[in-house]
């Protein structure tokens, strides 16, 4: 790692601008300005006020059910032989991932600013569904703009933003993906910004986003290093999390930056392979740019034009990722690798059928990553996976992959 | 003095409103746009928007999400936009060219390279929509050194100290943003408008133009009774869709002339106020 990089500064990031080195910043159009500003203002003073975070707290113990447990693969770890595998149970959250810590905390920021509307984009539907949640207990009208691929590919979850009285509108531009689903998220925030909240669902978008998104989430890294003190008396060898917009990856990570013996990896969706440029893995081999209020890692064509990206799921079918990811990279804090789809299929196969547990197609690409790193290690050496989600919303496409008609 | 200021204030000492057709570079093709630009301003522009297509428009409204597509599908670049430039200029030398887009290619070309190229092209003005204030230190200074004009914009969501700070860095002119939302959307309210623009007024002497909802003759004349000129986008590319879905044999030519004929009304209904 960069011997310049502190572990204070790691910890310390982003700056009052809003970046992480030259990463991040609020590059939006002047209408959301303002929103922002008010966004930061209220945010900043809710973060050191005990009455919110105990609000908040209480919320994840009794609607969410936290803490998550951190469970040993044994099994798993056994088959491959090499560094025990634990993984942290976040597909146990009320609504199956980790995306409802994130919604349950901006739900909470929506309430102190008094708006009656939450819009949300989501790629898997995730988040879409633990914003529809979030909405739901709270009564607020909540719209959810999913790219029309997406909605074809994750139809379980559309159908269940729907019960929980959420409207999800179809996004046919562009890809027909996540990038599109939030850049039209912005395009109704911008028309609507004065009695709405927007409920970004990762940790990319204009400042003060990143920052507030990973604070909700260090939760899982919080518990899971207190957890793998408790369960092993010392930390883990590494952490691994799948990277799409990367807010699942920086939470779990975030609590241990300044563990130096702590490796870690985030993994990008490697698509087809990386080589044949249907992926969705902009910090292995991306450039720098603009997109979406934020300068980060980018997959762009030479003139600057967002390129289609591809993965077998769709919540880490993004052309970006978060402004933390692209420093940490560039510190050398964090390793950024990459599985394909037949790797994570495999992966998903293997732990459900040596464990019992079905991982999304999302936390699979981990997983994948995971086991290879863990035939390297030996069997006094652990490895911490975010386990970020449950592998139900994707029975459908594994099925379609595997050439079975349910 | 830059070719903006002084279509700006020759205009003011003629009494007319200056008014700004958008267009997006390389819609409907890339071999009409400097024929469709020479058209606008026979139809009575006084200063030309030409937007740089993006893949990721994040302001606009469908009609013109759909002209960046159509431009990216008939292989436009930020290079063909400047060579587009230099080519118009070669037959007009006197009306400002002002380019409207977005960060992200701007950044990919380099942001000194862009200034000096756009300089060199002829460009007068460049908008940024996702460079606000807060980022616009990366071209802020090549912008200045090259003596183009950086245009804001000001939105009704903008608070009072914030036009402060935004009109001391603005250059060119002032560009009202009329309605919360994206371009072509929302019920344009003429009187808010001339509310805003005089509060933007008191704290600068920079001409102040108004764009976003702006749909026909009316409601630009309605906002030109307040502001100093008068931007219309949307509503021309909507026309010029339409007329290229009327038929399958249409010249280009024809396509074009439905945006002409909507300028030219348009033209019409701000000079008809009352001076």
């Amino acid at each position: 790692m960069n011997s310049k990089v502190t572990s204070e500064l790691l910890a310390s990031m982003p700056d009052a601008q809003g970046r992480f080195g030259r990463f991040g910043g609020k590059f939006v159009a002047e209408t959301l300005m303002s929103a922002l500003t008010d966004l930061e203002a209220l945010y900043c003073r809710l973060r050191e006020d005990a009455a919110f975070q105990q609000e908040f707290d209480q919320d994840l113990a009794h609607y969410v059910g936290r803490p998550s447990p951190l469970y040993e693969a044994s099994r798993l770890s056994d088959a491959i032989g090499g560094g025990r595998i634990l993984l942290k149970r976040e597909d146990l959250n009320h609504t199956g991932a980790h995306k409802v810590n994130n919604t349950i905390g901006q739900a909470l920021l929506a309430k102190h600013m008094g708006k009656k509307r939450v819009i949300a984009e989501t790629g898997a539907g995730q988040h879409g569904v633990a914003s529809a949640t979030v909405a739901a207990r709270l009564g607020l009208e909540c719209h959810v703009f999913m790219g029309e691929e997406d909605i074809r590919r994750q139809s379980l979850n559309v159908y269940r933003m729907k019960l929980l009285g959420a409207e999800v509108i179809s996004v046919t531009s562009g890809s027909r993906t996540l990038k599109d689903a939030m850049s039209e998220a912005m395009r109704d925030w911008v028309t609507n910004v004065d009695n709405t909240f927007y409920i970004i669902g990762t940790v990319a978008g204009p400042h003060p986003y990143p920052m507030l998104v990973r604070d909700f989430q260090s939760v899982i890294g919080r518990e899971a290093r207190a957890q793998c003190l408790a369960q092993r008396g010392t930390l883990p060898d590494a952490l691994v999390a799948c990277v799409g917009g990367g807010s699942n990856a920086i939470g779990l990570f975030h609590p241990f930056l300044q563990d130096k013996e702590v490796a870690m990896y985030g993994v990008e969706a490697g698509g087809k392979g990386l080589d044949t440029g249907e992926h969705a893995a902009p910090l292995s081999v991306g450039t720098p740019g603009v997109l979406h209020g934020n300068r980060t890692y980018l997959m762009q064509d030479e003139d600057g034009q967002i390129l289609e990206t591809h993965s077998v799921s769709a919540g880490l079918d993004y052309p970006g990722v978060g402004p933390e990811h692209a420093w940490l990279k560039d510190v050398g804090r964090v390793q950024y690798v990459a599985a394909n789809d037949d790797e994570a299929l495999a992966a998903f196969h293997r732990l459900t059928r040596v464990e019992g547990i079905m991982p999304a197609l999302e936390t699979a690409h981990a997983m994948a990553h995971a086991e290879k790193l863990a035939a390297q290690m030996t069997s006094d050496q652990s490895i911490v996976v975010n386990l970020s989600g449950r592998g139900d919303k994707d029975i459908l496409t594994v099925a379609a992959l595997d050439g079975i008609e349910v | 003095m830059s070719r903006l200021s002084g279509v700006f204030s020759d205009l003011r000492n003629k009494n007319r409103k200056v008014l700004i057709p958008y267009v997006v570079a390389g819609d409907p093709s890339p071999e009409g746009t400097v024929a469709l630009l020479h058209s606008l301003v026979d139809a009575g522009a006084d200063v030309l928007e030409v937007g740089v297509p993006f893949s990721d428009p994040m302001s606009e409204g469908l009609v013109i999400q759909k002209a960046h597509e159509r431009a990216l599908t008939n292989g436009m670049t930020l290079q063909r936009v400047l060579d587009m430039v230099r080519a118009f200029r070669r037959d007009n030398e006197t009306t400002p060219i002002v380019m409207m887009g977005y960060a992200n290619p701007i950044e990919r070309f380099g942001y000194d390279a862009f200034a000096a190229a756009s300089a060199e092209a002829g460009v007068d003005g460049l908008i940024t929509v996702d460079l606000p204030p807060e980022e616009v230190s990366a071209i802020d200074g090549a912008l200045e050194s090259v003596g183009l004009d950086n245009i804001f914009l000001i939105s009704p969501t903008t608070p009072e100290a914030r036009i402060q700070t935004i009109v001391e860095r603005a250059r060119g002119f002032i560009y009202y943003v009329a309605v919360r939302g994206v371009t072509g959307s929302g019920q344009l309210d003429a009187d808010e408008v001339a509310r805003s623009v005089s509060v933007i007024r008191q704290k600068t002497t920079l001409p102040i133009a108004v764009g976003f909802g702006i749909k026909d003759a009316t409601s630009a004349a309605a906002v030109a009774a307040s502001a100093d000129a008068v931007v219309v986008g949307s509503a021309l590319i909507a026309e010029m869709e339409q007329k290229a879905q009327s038929g399958v044999d249409l010249e280009e030519i024809q396509i074009h002339g439905a945006a002409v004929k909507m300028l030219q009304s348009i033209r019409a209904g701000v000079d008809s106020l009352p001076s």
